[in-house]
């Protein structure tokens, strides 16, 4: 059933497209709310096995070069599954404001979502890489069409980042492909063969760090995570969700499914260098957060920090460590997704600007009551308070790296400081400031809509209930880790 | 020798020739006609295209003179069909005063594509190749009113002649070393040889006109100002079906003629032979044609200069050698030139209605005709290499074969890496393209929205549903040239 979660996705993005101007919105949100069903269907199903990657689809494709259509499944999977269905639906409900253009609008949106489940679900290789690299023009006419500031640099940027990691990608696929063709494999495609085949190691030393690094590019790893803020600043309030929600995610799901499973020794050479790498990266952004004034910069370098502990997790090369880099990828995609739906929809709209100084004008806790509380459990969330998904995501990884990398956790837990500073700073200046309201016009600002009360509660409620009861998403993350070929040298 | 085995294996030229000249009889007493002679020309392509079926599917006549392969019939189908929605584009091209002639014309290089595919003959490619490029030189220059179109036909002309002689030239050489010219029986006494000097200097002479042909670098001077100047149906034609069969005829040669002779294109392990030749022709295409693009405000240039990069991605497949390697080739030249003739087809109606080809007038095309606007998208995104439509297939086929060819997996990764940074910086000048026709506003005078012509519209539709089909199922061409291969 899990594989519907594209069939849906994709079919609504093209009926969407088709179908008449008014009902672009509401095909649009049926088709996301499909996805999410078929998504969280997965999650709670009892026929799927969460502790291995189990084929559910494989039809051939080109048979001569090996290629199959296959889907598989496992904890990992449908976890991630989950996090693209809310917020693809989240997303949908924030933009229900799109006056222009919406049939385009929720198509490249739609395309986005269906090729995220694609990726979370491909078995192959080459339909992996198929998925992967869709999702990179819809995100260029989504931010150049309706984003904002800068728009169409933000975009180019983004996009040229994106294509550049996929051709590292790329290079790493073909280096496995190539490689298992020479071993002899009969299926050089197929991940769960390609698991059990020892690569030689000249092999994975040169081709680990090219994939690797591919794929780091799209989770945001310093030094290359420039396009993030920039994009996540440029792009509409649907694509910065999205964005930060799902599309991060890619990159670090391609991390640890392809290049981790395939390349085991060469990640051993390398996983310090990515563990330096990515503790530059969480204090670093959020050095930088500390300083922005715009509050789309704040949660754009935020975004680039929290995904640091992601690849700090998986150089850790612990169970504990890598499952709550995966508890981070979902509570990220949450968190992220719920804070830029805050600033993009609920604030920009009404005050227009983003500006921290100029928002403490507008005495926001008061003329929007409903904002500042969501603001106040993401900014919660974000900083790791127990109780929230952060908190699980974030001590699992420091734990799981303590035995690894003890400097660097003790360097972290000053990121994490810096976290905390620049999120608190963010609160207070935009919602709780001690300055008198100066704004008359503050005290007409609009209400916050239904659709944005619904998108809002229902990414709140996601990261309370993750964050009170981890062992939920625990429970399918672990068992599927615990069947990597990392822990069976 | 029977002449009656003859018009069997030579059916669908024949064909095609009796075609061209009712087309051409038809234009000379009748100039108004021109729907009649569409009609015509249509229905002997497709008659041409149908009587592979009466064939024998493989067949030798008179040594090589004429060879009717599986293969061959698949790529000549292809060639004619290319020319089918070439003719089909030529129905409301203003450029062609008299489309009769044109249409003719345009025939007669079909028949000379065809001819370079079905012989491995040196002298019946050199035929083929010189009675394509006659007939193009003419397609060319064939908008008399316009003197861009003159210097458009000029300057294929000169070039191409240049380049004509340059394979004459090689290909006695060759015949000076071995005594035939039949590529068969070079390829049987090659074992006996080494490579002779004289022998290799005909070897690298005689790639010089195809290399030109399929507009590579440095041979590519003359593609950006005839693919601007020419006519518009010209444009496709040249930039597609002559691509496809130059492609395949270069493939024939290097890879049935002298396979052994490759030497080795690896890096640190250049060996001679025509495979560094070719490498570095590949890459000085990827290299030229990709940052000639960049500076296009053109898109019949950008598309000139692109098609340069194209090639040497092209090459790619030859440098990787074997059956796998020619099959890259050949699958990447046949959508390439596919996706071209539509990328064509929607340039020709913007020109119609907005009077040039600049990036300018193609702002907001997306709310002047959303069915072009969606084609053209389709066919700019097949060119930059995204999934899932075929250009990104075919690159990734042609990387992984270029990959697999060396002794060790990095001997060819250097011209990967290099055509994967021209894909990178292709998708900037195709993303500034698509940008002006989807981000970019206009205060349009009138509100009309455009409707292309009926022929037209069949013929870029068509192309943007066989694009896709290729795209998403490979396969269905990618099989066909497999067993054709084994």
């Amino acid at each position: 059933m899990i594989a519907w979660t594209i069939y849906s996705t994709f079919v609504g993005a093209f009926a969407v497209l088709l179908a008449p101007r008014t009902w672009s919105r509401p095909l649009a949100l049926v088709a996301a709310f499909a996805g999410f069903f078929f998504s969280v269907e997965g999650f709670f199903s009892r026929t799927i096995d969460f502790a291995h990657f189990t084929t559910i689809v494989r039809l051939p494709w080109v048979p001569v070069l090996g290629m199959n259509y296959q889907l598989a499944v496992d904890g990992i999977s449908v976890t991630l599954c989950l996090v693209t269905g809310i917020t693809a639906v989240s997303s949908v409900l924030f933009s229900w404001d799109v006056q222009e253009r919406p049939n385009e609008f929720f198509f490249w949106l739609l395309l986005v979502v269906g090729g995220s489940y694609g990726v979370f679900l491909s078995a192959d290789l080459f339909l992996f890489f198929v998925f992967y690299e869709l999702v990179i023009i819809p995100k260029y006419f989504l931010i150049a069409t309706w984003g904002s500031t800068n728009r169409e640099y933000g975009a180019m940027k983004l996009t040229l980042y994106s294509f550049f990691g996929g051709a590292l990608v790329f290079i790493g696929i073909l280096a496995a492909y190539v490689g298992a063709q020479k071993a002899g494999s009969l299926s050089p495609l197929d991940l769960q063969q390609l698991v059990h085949l020892r690569f030689p190691v000249e092999l994975q030393n040169w081709a680990f760090p090219v994939l690797f690094l591919g794929f780091g590019v799209l989770a945001g790893m310093w030094p290359f995570h420039t396009w993030a803020p920039t994009g996540h600043v440029a792009a509409p309030t649907a694509g910065s969700m999205l964005l930060a929600g799902i599309v991060m995610k890619l990159g670090a799901y391609g991390a640890l499914r392809v290049a981790l499973n395939l390349f085991p020794q060469g990640f051993q050479m390398w996983r310090h260098w990515i563990a330096i790498l990515a503790v530059i990266g969480i204090v670093y952004a959020a050095a930088v957060a500390l300083r922005q004034r715009d509050l789309k910069f704040v949660i754009g370098y935020s975004s680039v920090s929290h995904m640091g502990f992601v690849l700090l997790g998986l150089a850790a090369a612990t169970g504990l460590g890598l499952g709550g880099a995966v508890f981070q990828m979902f509570s990220h995609g949450v968190i992220g997704a719920l804070l830029f739906a805050i600033v993009g929809r609920m604030i920009y709209p009404r005050t227009h600007t983003r500006d921290i100084y100029e928002l403490s004008k507008f005495n926001l806790k008061v003329a929007l009551p409903f904002a500042a509380v969501a603001f106040v459990i993401a900014s919660a969330a974000s900083m790791g308070i127990p109780g929230f998904s952060g908190f699980a995501a974030e001590i699992s990884i420091l734990i799981g790296t303590w035995t690894s990398y003890p400097v660097g956790v003790v360097i972290t837990g000053i990121g994490m400081a810096l976290v905390a500073a620049f999120t608190l700073r963010a609160l207070k200046g935009a919602f709780f400031s001690d300055q008198p309201q100066v704004e008359p016009a503050a005290a007409v600002l609009p209400p916050i809509t239904l659709p944005e009360k619904c998108g809002a509660i229902l990414l709140m409620g996601v990261t309370l209930c993750a964050g009170v009861y981890p062992q939920l998403l625990f429970d399918r993350i672990n068992p599927a880790l615990r069947d990597f070929r990392l822990f069976h040298p | 020798m029977n002449y009656a085995d003859l018009f069997k294996l030579s059916l669908p030229e024949t064909t095609v020739v009796v075609t061209a000249l009712i087309v051409l009889t038809i234009g000379l007493t009748n100039r108004r006609r021109t729907g009649l002679c569409t009609l015509i020309a249509c229905a002997g392509i497709v008659v041409a295209a149908f009587s592979f079926n009466w064939m024998p599917r493989s067949a030798n006549f008179a040594e090589g003179m004429l060879v009717v392969s599986p293969l061959g019939s698949l790529f000549q189908i292809i060639c004619l069909a290319l020319a089918f929605f070439a003719v089909l584009l030529a129905t409301h091209d203003n450029a062609l005063a008299d489309r009769a002639e044109f249409i003719a014309v345009l025939l007669f290089a079909t028949i000379g594509l065809m001819l370079l595919i079905s012989s491995d003959e040196f002298l019946m490619i050199f035929l083929g190749l010189e009675l394509t490029g006659l007939s193009l030189y003419v397609m060319a220059g064939f908008n008399r009113r316009d003197a861009r179109s003159a210097e458009a036909g000029l300057k294929y002309f000169l070039f191409g002649s240049t380049a004509s002689a340059f394979t004459l030239f090689g290909l006695s050489l060759i015949y000076g070393t071995f005594g035939s010219t039949n590529l068969a029986l070079i390829a049987s006494s090659i074992f006996t040889a080494p490579l002779q000097p004289m022998f290799a200097a005909g070897i690298v002479m005689a790639l010089i006109g195809f290399f030109f042909k399929v507009a590579a670098a440095p041979f590519h001077l003359w593609a950006p100002d005839t693919y601007q100047g020419s006519p518009t149906t010209s444009a496709a034609f040249i930039a597609s079906a002559s691509k496809v069969a130059s492609f395949f005829v270069l493939g024939k040669i290097v890879l049935a003629g002298f396979p052994d002779l490759g030497g080795s294109a690896a890096w640190h392990g250049l060996l001679a032979g025509w495979k560094p030749v070719v490498a570095v022709t590949a890459a000085l295409s990827i290299l030229v044609g990709n940052f000639g693009a960049l500076a296009q405000s053109d898109v019949r240039r950008l598309l000139a200069y692109s098609a340069v990069a194209h090639a040497g991605y092209t090459l790619l497949g030859l440098i990787a050698g074997g059956p796998s390697g020619f099959s890259a080739t050949l699958f990447y030249s046949a959508t390439y030139a596919f996706t071209l003739v539509g990328a064509f087809g929607v340039v020709g109606v913007v020109e119609r209605q907005t009077g040039g080809t600049a990036f300018e007038n193609f702002r907001d095309l997306r709310s002047r005709s959303p069915f072009l606007t969606a084609c053209m998208t389709l066919f700019l995104l097949s060119l930059a290499g995204l999934p899932p439509l075929p250009g990104f297939f075919g690159k990734f086929y042609l990387f992984s074969v270029a990959i697999h060819s060396g002794a060790a997996s990095t001997a060819l990764l250097w011209l990967v890496a290099l055509a994967l940074f021209g894909s990178l910086v292709s998708l900037y000048y195709y993303l500034s393209v698509l940008k002006v026709m989807l981000v970019g506003k206009k205060e349009w005078e009138t509100a009309s929205v455009w409707h292309p012509r009926v022929p037209e519209g069949l013929a870029v539709g068509a192309l943007a549903i066989i694009v896709a089909l290729l795209g998403v199922f490979p396969n269905l061409l990618l099989a066909r040239i497999a067993a054709a291969l084994s």
